[in-house]
């Protein structure tokens, strides 16, 4: 099951409610707030998603990982709004028999979520304006690095 | 032309100054639609770098447009 809103992802209640008999390996990644991008320091991020297309296309990933590596359940979460520095803003559990399609399809389900799907992040920084992450930045770039 | 409804998000819509509008287009494709607001979206990308869906379904730039449909402009994505 995709899912995505505003509210803070309860990690654990994740886990639990996948509770699998026949799962012998459970593989979690969670992407949480940094706070700093590429030297400059962040004071917090700021997702925002089209939610009806994230969901059509959440659902499609995770029913891709489990045609491809067999597992047992696959669950995403995404975060949407202001987050601060070391929230979770994006959570992916995977159960399957062994460790190994446990790990692969978590890793799977992480990468194609962060490019396929419709969310942009916008970093608010302690020393400047605000940035839209892959946006304003690749056109700044081609012009002049930011200060600091 | 083609009455065309065009939703905006992120840095496209904050650049446009809205989130969506309905233009009168000379348009055959997805890629018409996003050359032709680039005026509006103010995107120094080009559409390759971007995404785009039709009517709620995730489309390419080759996608054809027709009378009545909404076009939904994706920058950049940066999930997770």
């Amino acid at each position: 099951m995709f899912t995505i809103n505003d509210q803070a992802i309860d990690s654990e209640a994740l886990k639990n409610a996948m509770a699998e008999p026949a799962a012998g390996g459970f593989c979690v990644f969670e992407g949480w707030v940094r706070n700093e991008n590429e030297d400059r320091p962040v004071e917090r991020l700021e997702y925002e998603a089209y939610e009806p297309l994230c969901i059509t296309e959440g659902e499609a990933v995770l029913a891709e990982a489990a045609e491809r590596f067999g597992i047992l359940g696959a669950r995403c979460q995404h975060r949407t709004g202001l987050l601060e520095i070391g929230e979770c803003a994006v959570w992916v559990g995977v159960a399957a028999a062994h460790r190994d399609e446990a790990f692969k399809a978590c890793r799977y389900i992480i990468d194609e979520i962060k490019v396929r799907l419709p969310i942009w992040k916008k970093e608010h920084y302690v020393d400047g304006p605000s940035v839209w992450v892959n946006c304003e930045r690749c056109s700044k770039h081609q012009t002049a690095k930011p200060p600091g | 032309m083609k009455s065309i409804h065009v939703r905006y998000f992120a840095t496209f819509r904050e650049k446009a100054g809205i989130a969506s509008e309905t233009l009168e287009l000379d348009v055959e494709t997805t890629s018409d639609v996003f050359e032709q607001t680039r005026d509006r979206h103010g995107s120094a990308e080009p559409s390759a770098h971007c995404k785009v869906a039709v009517n709620d379904v995730m489309a390419n730039w080759q996608t054809p447009v027709a009378d009545g449909d909404t076009v939904l402009l994706f920058p950049p994505v940066a999930g997770g």
